[in-house]
């Protein structure tokens, strides 16, 4: 009797073991290299890319097949490598600085970039001959983050202009016509109203993001860092901004959410069930929608964000991906040609419009209504109005935030302690933002 | 000539422990060594180190995360000293126990989390502790009518969602050691208490506990160390080593955001040191007053 217990007591453990083996380590399974470039000639040249986002992947396949028929003579293929967020950045810093095991090309996070520039020696290949061509039609600010004593080290996807979205069935059931809401006062007012009649808020009160802070910085011409790059987070302008927000959190207009930011897990539950009637986000954030909140598909709206006052800039360009060239590729200079026309040619950013969504830092595609309206397209689909008549609208109102030495220490102390403080705790603006400060001169003492 | 040079009854015994030496110098002595150089300087990887004297540590005592993080991480390993130590102990003897019913059950049963992979559990546990209304835990809460906790944003709540996995993940362990702890122990003993007419109570005071001694001992000292070193948990918890008002930094994390996040070495070399030092003390000091130095009376 007593064997038999133990047999199944082992069986058990076994199979349990298993299964829990099989669930193996996220991170382990979530890495995955797969080869691009099936219409390759024997001859073609192999590159290898590492990237976080497993969409961009599928945009540089769709640019592998073009390249390959339009360059017989110098053909590639391509290993595509997908990491989680964290462990690519990380793995690529060590790669890059030890000058081992890094790939040919490589996605770098706005957020991540300033790391990969300090010091003098930059272990990235200068894209400057490759971005000639392109110089004319690109959105100068968006190649400007990426660049370091006028050496450009990398391409974005997208300029990131930020709009805001709006759920217009929550806004008709409280009476509110989004199209009314010009300044910051008429957003306090409708937010009232939406909580009034529905008991939803109309906007977040983010506390693990600065995208907030940086689009309230960036209305009234301020930056997290003055001219020389340093930390002046307990500003006049940054004061305004995170008093007005707390003043919209105390009047219910805006809430924390969970998970911190619109852009997580759990927060994009909470848009799902309609807790929440806006976001104010980049541009980027139209493919969470059409991806991960299918259930919200002809509900939502785009307009230009709300100001202090009219005439400020509506908009700025937040987030952002550059793609890169190590300086450890065997073909470097087929690596910097390829990158150029994946990320910065018509073709190249017209596709990312079709299969990303983005907003491309090529401004010839803005003006291409047969693309930018294509009624096929899903982003056009989902959403009430169209995202480039609200673009087209305040391209010359985008403004830039600075991505220096000093970034990514000054998104780590607001991100964890700072509006956590603020909006979580209710502690008075002025001394968080002061102990930010002082945390943040510390830290990068 | 190998034949008796293998066969010395001199050379034997370094043949045998030669394995564990070069381990020992080339695992941990070198990078040992290595780190406390590096903890003197500016380094970063693909830039020449500079030799900043004891600026690093002088930062790092004025540096409030850090301080946080060492609270965090003394508050962790106290907690679990507190809480696997004596309920694995209680396990262990019931489980020891002949009047126990569906004994191998329960030690597979208890034994189990700790073959899971750390970040499926963290995961699962950071769903549980979720702030929705919906998630695991808050639910649960709502029967009774208690309105949804933000977990995993508030220190004290979230030191008990890290207690309680470690309490899930390492009771059958800690309990596994005792049992093999209490077969040591001979029936006679009890017998002779039984005899001496002892209570089940006075049995476990007088003969289990002191005879557990070494166990607990061993136990409290990996304890102390596991502690102090936890990591990931916490990182998979908070879905990153970023968690709100930093109250899951444990020192390791500290560590690691400087060292891989920022690419700063030689801090990080600084955090390894200090941290080796405070475990080193307290563990010295533990095993001082539980006696381990003293030799052993025949």
């Amino acid at each position: 009797m007593k064997k038999r217990s133990t047999l199944i007591s082992i069986v058990t453990v076994l199979i349990m073991s298993l299964v829990i083996t099989a669930c193996g380590n996220p991170s382990d399974s979530k890495k995955e290299t797969q080869q691009l470039g099936t219409n390759a000639g024997e001859n073609a040249t192999e590159l290898s890319f590492w990237t976080f986002v497993d969409l961009h992947g599928k945009h540089l396949d769709k640019m592998l097949g073009l390249w390959n028929q339009q360059n017989p003579e110098k053909q590639i293929k391509l290993n595509v490598t997908v990491m989680p967020y964290d462990d690519m950045h990380n793995k690529l810093l060590l790669a890059v600085t030890s000058g081992k095991g890094a790939p040919d090309i490589a996605d770098i996070e706005l957020g991540q970039f300033p790391k990969f520039m300090e010091g003098d020696n930059v272990p990235l290949e200068s894209l400057n001959d490759v971005f000639a061509p392109y110089k004319d039609v690109v959105v100068p600010s968006r190649v400007q983050i990426y660049s370091k004593d006028d050496q450009v080290y990398g391409f974005d996807y997208h300029v990131g202009a930020t709009l805001a979205f709006y759920n217009t069935e929550i806004l008709e059931q409280a009476g509110v016509d989004y199209k009314t809401i010009k300044t910051w006062e008429d957003y306090k007012q409708a937010g009232i109203k939406v909580y009034e009649k529905t008991g939803k808020y109309l906007g977040t009160a983010d506390t693990s993001a600065t995208w907030q802070q940086s689009l309230l910085l960036a209305q009234q011409n301020s930056d997290f860092t003055d001219e020389n790059g340093n930390p002046k987070v307990n500003s006049p302008e940054m004061i305004k901004a995170l008093e007005m927000l707390v003043d919209l959190q105390k009047n219910n207009v805006i809430h924390t959410i969970p998970g911190g930011q619109p852009d997580t897990e759990e927060a994009k539950g909470e848009y799902n069930k309609g807790n929440y009637a806006s976001a104010l986000m980049p541009e980027w954030y139209m493919s969470r929608f059409v991806n991960e909140m299918k259930d919200l598909k002809g509900k939502y709206a785009i307009a230009p964000l709300p100001v202090f006052k009219e005439g400020d800039p509506r908009s700025v360009g937040l987030g952002g991906t550059g793609t890169v060239v190590t300086k450890n590729g065997k073909n470097v200079q087929l690596a910097k040609e390829f990158v150029a026309f994946a990320k910065l040619s018509k073709e190249a950013t017209t596709e990312i419009w079709n299969t990303l969504g983005f907003d491309p830092i090529n401004m010839d595609v803005w003006k291409d209504e047969s693309v930018t309206k294509n009624p096929d397209n899903e982003y056009v689909q989902y959403f009430k109005t169209n995202a480039f008549d609200t673009l087209n609208e305040i391209k010359d109102e985008i403004k830039a935030i600075k991505s220096v030495k000093a970034s990514p220490t000054i998104s780590n102390i607001f991100n964890t302690v700072t509006l956590n403080a603020i909006f979580e705790d209710g502690q008075d603006v002025k001394e968080a933002l002061d102990e930010a400060q002082a945390a943040i001169e510390q830290e990068l003492k | 000539m190998i034949k008796r040079f293998v066969y010395s009854q001199k050379v034997a015994p370094y043949v045998f422990v030669l394995p564990f030496i070069l381990i020992f110098l080339i695992f941990w002595f070198y990078p040992l060594v290595n780190s406390f150089v590096m903890s003197f300087q500016d380094r970063m990887l693909g830039q020449d180190p500079k030799w900043v004297g004891e600026a690093n540590y002088s930062k790092l005592l004025t540096d409030k995360v850090f301080l946080t993080a060492i609270k965090n991480s003394v508050v962790y390993m106290l907690g679990t000293l507190v809480l696997l130590i004596p309920f694995p102990m209680l396990f262990a003897v019931m489980i020891n126990s002949k009047l126990m019913v569906g004994r191998e059950f329960f030690k597979s049963s208890f034994f189990l989390p700790a073959l899971t992979s750390v970040a499926v559990a963290g995961t699962i546990f950071r769903l549980t502790f979720g702030e929705m209304e919906g998630s695991l835990m808050n639910s649960f809460l709502g029967l009774f009518g208690v309105e949804p906790i933000k977990f995993l944003k508030n220190g004290e709540w979230s030191m008990a969602a890290l207690l309680i996995l470690a309490c899930w993940r390492w009771t059958g362990v800690n309990m596994l050691y005792y049992l093999s702890g209490l077969k040591s122990i001979d029936n006679e003993y009890y017998e002779a208490a039984s005899i001496d007419g002892a209570s089940a109570w006075q049995k476990f005071r007088t003969i289990t506990m002191p005879l557990l001694k070494p166990t607990t001992v061993y136990v409290t000292t990996i304890s102390i160390y596991a502690g102090l070193a936890m990591f990931t948990e916490s990182l998979m918890m908070f879905n990153g080593n970023n968690s709100p008002k930093n109250i899951g930094l444990t020192i390791v994390g500290f560590l690691y955001r400087q060292g891989i996040e920022k690419n700063k070495l030689g801090y990080a070399a600084a955090v390894g040191i200090i941290l080796l030092v405070i475990a080193m003390v307290i563990n010295l000091t533990q095993l001082k007053f539980s006696g381990m130095f003293k030799k052993e009376e025949d």
